[in-house]
């Protein structure tokens, strides 16, 4: 396949010191037509630049931001499967602005919002089946969780400093989310693995950003994945930004779904403001795990319209008007135009969902703002199957200290 | 009763927990086809075939990290870190995951894992293959650690890791793999995880040890019996976390002299920790200041100088002395 050319080249340097510059080039065969997928097989691969990645890896689109069609609409999805997806998107997006005023009132603690976002999220997780597929979320990808059955109440917990909040109802198989940044890609490739092994169909989803396509976890979960070739799908949020960090200091190619092809397994870019492309491309690669194919690296081009977290002020670092480019991409916008078109929604019915959206998160608040505070016993029962006499002892020193000062009573 | 060496029982312990639950599987670096560096997987490759006896990739971090997808799935992976020191690529995994998902679930997610770690030195290896690292994880709740220093602990205590519900780091001190044989029994059998033994017993002081010397500590104890008809008492830890502290105080209160001796460095090391446990529960019981017998606060050195730098039965007796005579 490879054949190596070597050009001898000496030079002198302004001392008279001989230097080899002799450069060993590695010239590819062309890649084979049905590996590049419709790309011409005589194309000079001798240079990087000379593959156009992004022509090699198109952006799925089904809609436009007008809600028209830009190709298929998927044939999987009934029309009341059309307008779920579509609440689950209303209901994230008024679930996530709550949560960014409870922790601008002091009611929650740092927060990281996915508003933007919510096509990936909601994408990403509907064509999952709960109790059998599971995720590995960051902490970015609550809305998925909560499409694969974690109640808003749990997030809302976890976010207001409470880990029972990452005790998944037993049949939803959420991974806590990651705040190790693509550790938990491994996990998925493990998790899917270990299905494999046992003779399951289980699809494993990973989920990282960007910047989680950067630490050496990222390709190491592509290179296992490959190798032992696991039902699990890596699905990266390409939401431009790693906190302050833009695309251009995080990675040099001009795609990440383009990193697939070193690590030989299928790739694709997915527009990730539009519900019905991420749902195409998740059915295939949802598919594909199940039936044995193999891994999928997707990349979904997305954008948060809010901060990293409630710690940052993004204002430093991107314009007003990059933020209102995408604005006029929203998903859910683009959903609802869609439905209308479709004779599925009604002006009626979207303030209907919005008013029962904004309920349902606010019982949800008041339901996780009356929950007592963690207890002691929560502290130190929860490392090892049975606590050992050493954290037994810290416990009951904790639990006598609190007594005398007369504060045992806060904690549940 | 088989004669087994300490490599040999890890090997047997290995199969029979194979044979007894198809869920456990072997993972790592050479573990299969090779049957591992050390030889400590060989023939389970043969025997449980490719999807049990995993060649991974050459990527710790990777390995690891897929170990906990398939703990938290439900199989129990055995994973051999081929030396001590490649398992610092793994770190994150181990501290920020493994030791962490039962407790940050709350439950709802366990890790059943064995990390299996070929440790410490006196094999005169290369560099990064001789560590002492357990004292980084005793500080990391959430694991459990284990070293055997004989063939009977050594299968017993594998056993019993590998069917704990949680994560157990299993340190093995590499250079008795071959060092001597004992009986082993053929069955399944466990050692209980946090329970010492005492390898021998004395009046006279106490010194708290495991895994390699253990036997360094036997043999100082053999010379002091000898010399000066002093009876130490040997206290094999077994299990560094949890520690059987009832057995450790029990025998400082009965001795009121103690060696502690490790081959980690000397600053933070786990027999510092056996000492403010000492002054926490057995302060008015001591006789004299306890004594420590560890390596230098240096790298462990490449083979040239690792004599140097071991603890040997002569500064185990140096310090012997001094808790006897102060």
């Amino acid at each position: 396949m490879t054949a190596i050319d070597k050009s001898p080249t000496v030079v002198e340097d302004r001392r008279g010191n001989r230097i080899d510059k002799t450069q060993t080039y590695v010239r590819y065969e062309p890649i084979p037509a049905q590996r590049l997928k419709g790309v011409a097989s005589h194309m000079d691969l001798t240079s990087s630049t000379a593959l156009d990645m992004e022509q090699l890896f198109p952006v799925r689109h089904v809609l436009n931001p007008d809600g028209s069609l830009a190709g298929a609409e998927p044939s999987f999805l009934t029309p009341e499967q059309l307008k779920e997806v579509y609440r689950h998107m209303v209901y994230l997006r008024a679930f996530d602005q709550r949560c960014l005023n409870l922790q601008r009132q002091g009611r929650m603690g740092t927060f990281a919002p996915f508003s933007g976002q919510e096509a990936c999220q909601v994408g990403s997780a509907y064509l999952l089946r709960k109790g059998q597929d599971w995720v590995f979320p960051t902490y970015r990808d609550h809305g998925a969780m909560q499409v694969l059955g974690v109640p808003s109440v749990n997030i809302l917990r976890y976010y207001m400093g409470d880990e029972m909040g990452s005790h998944a109802p037993q049949g939803v198989n959420a991974f806590p989310i990651s705040i190790p940044i693509a550790t938990q890609l491994v996990h998925a490739v493990g998790a899917a693995w270990a299905a494999k092994i046992k003779g399951e169909d289980t699809v494993t989803v990973g989920y990282a950003g960007d910047g989680g396509t950067s630490p050496g976890d990222f390709h190491e979960a592509m290179n296992f994945a490959a190798v032992y070739n696991t039902g699990s799908i890596l699905f990266i949020q390409n939401n431009k930004y790693a906190i302050s960090t833009p695309n251009a200091k995080q990675f040099k190619t001009r795609t990440l779904a383009q990193r697939a092809l070193a690590y030989d397994i299928p790739g694709v870019r997915v527009d990730g403001q539009d519900i019905l492309a991420v749902l195409t491309v998740m059915h295939e690669a949802i598919e594909r795990a199940r039936s044995g194919g193999g891994p999928t690296l997707v990349e979904a081009l997305t954008f948060r319209y809010g901060p990293h977290t409630t710690s940052d002020d993004p204002k430093r670092y991107r314009t007003e008007e990059e933020v209102s480019e995408w604005q006029a991409k929203d998903p859910i916008e683009r959903m609802r135009k869609y439905l209308v078109a479709k004779g599925l929604w009604s002006d009626a019915d979207d303030e209907a969902l919005w008013g029962w959206a904004r309920d349902q998160v606010a019982a949800a608040v008041s339901e996780a703002e009356a929950m007592p505070k963690p207890s002691v016993d929560d502290l130190f029962n929860y490392l090892y199957e049975e606590p050992t006499p050493e954290l037994i002892r810290q416990r009951e020193y904790l639990k006598s200290y609190l007594a005398k000062k007369g504060e045992g009573k806060a904690h549940g | 009763m088989a004669k087994m060496t300490l490599i040999q029982a890890i090997n047997d312990a290995l199969k029979v927990a194979m044979r007894k639950d198809p869920n456990v599987l072997i993972m790592g670096e050479d573990v299969g086809l090779n049957g591992g560096v050390f030889r400590a997987t060989d023939g389970i490759y043969q025997e449980f075939g490719a999807a049990r006896a995993i060649d991974t990739p050459l990527a710790e971090s990777g390995f690891v990290g897929a170990a906990v997808g398939m703990a938290v799935y439900g199989l129990r992976p055995v994973v051999e870190i081929q030396f001590d020191g490649f398992l610092a690529p793994a770190h994150e995994h181990v501290v920020n995951h493994i030791a962490r998902i039962r407790h940050r679930s709350r439950g709802r997610f366990t890790c059943p894992m064995v990390l299996r770690l070929p440790s410490f030195g006196g094999i005169k290896a290369l560099e990064h293959h001789s560590e002492s690292i357990e004292a980084w994880y005793v500080n990391n709740p959430g694991l459990k650690i284990v070293v055997p220093s004989n063939p009977y602990d050594a299968k017993g205590l594998l056993l019993a890791a590998i069917e704990d519900n949680d994560p157990v780091m299993y340190f093995e001190p590499k250079r008795l793999y071959r060092a001597f044989r004992a009986e082993v029994p053929e069955e399944y059998y466990t050692v209980p995880i946090g329970k010492a033994a005492i390898a021998r017993p004395g009046k006279d002081m106490t010194i708290l040890t495991y895994g390699p010397h253990v036997h360094t500590a036997l043999d100082a104890a053999e010379r002091a019996s000898a010399e000066h008809g002093w009876e130490a008492e040997v206290v094999d830890l077994r299990s560094v976390n949890p520690l059987d502290l009832e057995t450790v105080i029990g025998s400082v209160k009965k001795t009121g002299r103690v060696v502690v001796l490790t081959e980690a460095p000397k600053t933070g090391g786990f027999h510092s920790e056996l000492i403010a446990l000492i002054n926490d529960h057995a302060l008015e019981y001591l006789e004299a200041p306890v004594a420590r017998v560890t390596g230098f606060d240096v790298p462990m050195p490449y083979l040239l100088s690792e004599d140097l730098y071991l603890p040997d039965s002569g500064r185990v007796l140096e310090a012997m002395t001094a808790v006897r005579t102060y």
